[in-house]
């Protein structure tokens, strides 16, 4: 059991914090600050010692290094011991039921390694011993099923890359700028290549019965995570997963088994999932009432707002990853929509006037993350960068401005607004709104 | 897929299915969960009532449990202690800048709240409530937010669902689709988008909610090599 932490910072000004807490505490998903490592490890690189330079042999190529097997499960470098998730402690009243950030401004190509993808809990990592964890899948189904996480196993498979985004993501900044980092702003997605079973074939052999309209899978964790699954979805292309990358999942990912619902908001993907009841009609639980609802400007709520719409982020240059520098610049950043493949990205150097196609490099895949790059020179004056992402349904990623005048500034969830970066002659840049 | 399903043509499709193994067959993998099994674990309370177990409470019982359980982080009166949330109040907040969405104010069913305080409460200490308890914790709530006025009013099994909360008919169905077609419509602008050159209109750095704990190398852009 946690006890509240007192508030951080008493001296700082209390109107940041209540904007804050007004903004997003009560959505239940939070995220701000910015990380400061990736400074520090170019501060150090900056200094190298000269002895290990050119005219100079390094040292490294005159000694022996540690033999096989001396890092028997393998880890970055230490000089990338700045890439890490973050949080924010003081935004959170507890850490087990809180949110971590992907560094997305250190990542490349379009997979998230499994130690960075952000993490949402809702009652702490439920540490479970697979022998001892059950499948259970009962309610409007013929055969009431016990499954054993080797059953499950026995199972025809699938592989599928898919991006995580959790509903909340950006959430802090619908009522402006505030947070200067995509690791804050953008930060509660990953994607990686999950291997399961459709939940379609498990349903299956459970066998539906005709009035099976809705499921509720729940969790095995302290919260108990459970969200109204409508069947359709469970028989179009979700899957019951118990590898990410090609090893088990992480216990913060749900270890040993977890839902998938490609392009969904990732509240629904339970983890650490232990029973999927089948019913004809959705249960209304905390997560989809009191949470993940979008509350209107005319004080009406709209509810099940399961698709992540097309959206985009320049990941570099960014906040936490300024321009080194005049002359030639690469400019990367990732596209998704939760409604198909991404169509093409737009990126606009002046705050949305002109526009040009960006370059999509990689796999284009349905429901997964989406590499872009836009080549060019700078010359050192101020840019205004945006990046604007098409979806194969046609769908076309607003402004700000534009879902503000739809949603007001109280929906917390399903931000999707074009981000705004301002690169200052220094290279140094900020989170910004422009009009 | 099935928008990559509808782009096969039909002949084609049933061939292709003709030689997939028969998907509904089963393989008789695992085994029959028991009643015994379900029952341990089949907690779920929808808002028709299905799903509550036997039981009954009060808000004057839940009050005993509440301070005892509940307040030392949702506060006495369920206002909240800290930033862990406020369950009772808010109520005529939801169209304010500053709206304050509690059980009274914004949840719209009663189940809800009996379904949640069984599986995730008291934090830290789930599903340890017995249904009577769950049922005196519910029925308190429902007292602090004015929907119970009776604090000895018996609520169980057979009543929970009939108690109909405020904001009920304030939800509505996603319609993103259509309320936000504009955003599938409208063709992207490629030059001279805005009638001017774009001015800055906000900075994250007037609200500065970065933690201070980055050194001061960390604020400043590395020099230009």
């Amino acid at each position: 059991m946690s006890e509240p932490k007192p508030r951080p910072d008493p001296s700082g000004p209390t109107s940041r914090r209540s904007f804050l807490r007004t903004g997003l505490a009560l959505g239940g998903a939070v995220g701000a600050g910015v990380g400061t490592g990736a400074f520090a490890g170019r501060a150090a690189a900056a200094a190298p010692e000269a002895k290990n330079l050119p005219p100079n042999v390094p040292e490294w190529s005159q000694s022996l290094g540690d033999g096989v097997v001396s890092r028997p499960y393998g880890r970055p470098s230490k000089f990338e011991a700045d890439v890490i998730r973050r949080d924010v402690e003081w935004l959170t009243a507890s850490r087990q039921s809180s949110v971590s950030f992907t560094p997305l401004h250190q990542l490349e190509g379009i997979i998230t390694p499994n130690g960075l993808g952000f993490e949402r809990h809702h009652g702490g990592i439920a540490e479970i011993d697979p022998a001892e964890h059950r499948l259970m899948i009962h309610g409007l189904v013929e055969k009431p099923l016990m499954l054993t996480l080797e059953d499950i196993k026995r199972f025809p498979r699938v592989n599928r890359i898919a991006f995580l985004e959790c509903a909340a993501n950006s959430g802090m900044e619908w009522k402006g700028a505030q947070l200067n980092g995509c690791q804050f702003t953008h930060g509660m997605i990953h994607c990686v290549m999950y291997t399961g079973v459709p939940l379609k074939r498990l349903l299956e052999e459970a066998g539906l019965k005709t009035n099976a309209k809705w499921l509720l899978p729940e969790g095995a964790d302290a919260a108990a995570m459970t969200r109204s699954v409508p069947i359709e979805k469970a028989l179009d292309d979700a899957i019951v997963a118990y590898a990410m990358n090609g090893e088990a999942l992480y216990p913060e990912h749900g270890y040993p088994l977890r839902l998938v619902l490609p392009g969904w908001q990732g509240n629904m993907w339970v983890k650490w999932l232990r029973r999927i009841k089948v019913g004809d009609e959705p249960w209304h639980t905390r997560e989809e009432t009191s949470k993940y609802t979008a509350l209107m400007p005319d004080g009406q709520a709209r509810r099940f707002t399961w698709a992540m719409d097309a959206k985009s982020v320049i990941t570099n240059p960014s906040p936490q990853a300024p321009i080194h520098g005049k002359g030639f610049t690469v400019l990367s950043g990732l596209a998704w929509s939760g409604r198909g493949a991404i169509k093409g990205v737009d990126v606009s150097l002046d705050g949305g006037r002109n526009w040009r196609a960006a370059r999509l490099d990689g796999p284009v895949l349905d429901k997964a993350l989406t590499r872009f790059y836009y080549e060019f020179d700078w010359n050192g004056e101020p840019l205004l960068l945006q990046s604007r992402a098409r979806d194969e349904t046609g769908y076309v990623q607003p402004t700000k401005a534009a879902l503000r005048q739809h949603r007001g500034l109280n929906s917390i969830y399903h931000n999707n607004g074009i981000q705004t970066w301002h690169v200052l002659p220094s290279g140094e840049i900020e989170n910004v709104e422009v009009a | 897929m099935s928008r990559s399903r509808n782009l096969i043509p039909a002949a084609l499709a049933a061939a292709l299915l003709a030689a997939t193994p028969v998907a509904a067959e089963r393989l008789n993998i695992g085994r029959a969960a028991t009643p015994e099994e379900i029952k341990g674990w089949d907690i779920d309370v929808r808002p028709d009532g299905q799903g509550l177990p036997v039981g009954k409470g009060t808000a004057a019982l839940g009050e005993t449990i509440f301070q005892e359980r509940c307040a030392s982080c949702h506060g006495e009166f369920g206002e909240g202690a800290g930033r862990w949330p406020e369950l009772a109040g808010g109520s005529g907040t939801l169209k304010s800048e500053n709206p304050v969405k509690t059980i009274g104010s914004y949840w719209p069913y009663v189940s809800t709240v009996f379904d949640f305080v069984h599986r995730a409460m008291p934090f830290g200490a789930a599903q340890t409530l017995t249904p009577d308890e769950t049922y005196s914790v519910t029925a308190y709530l429902l007292y602090l937010n004015d929907i119970l006025k009776d604090q000895d009013f018996e609520v169980n099994e057979k009543n929970l669902a009939s108690i109909r909360l405020p904001n009920e008919k304030n939800f509505f169905m996603d319609d993103r689709q259509t309320a936000e077609k504009e955003f599938w419509t409208a063709k992207p602008c490629m030059t001279n988008c805005l009638p001017k050159e774009a001015t800055i209109t906000s900075h994250a750095r007037i609200l500065d909610v970065t933690p201070d704990k980055a050194p001061d190398s960390a604020k400043k852009a590395p020099p230009v090599q």
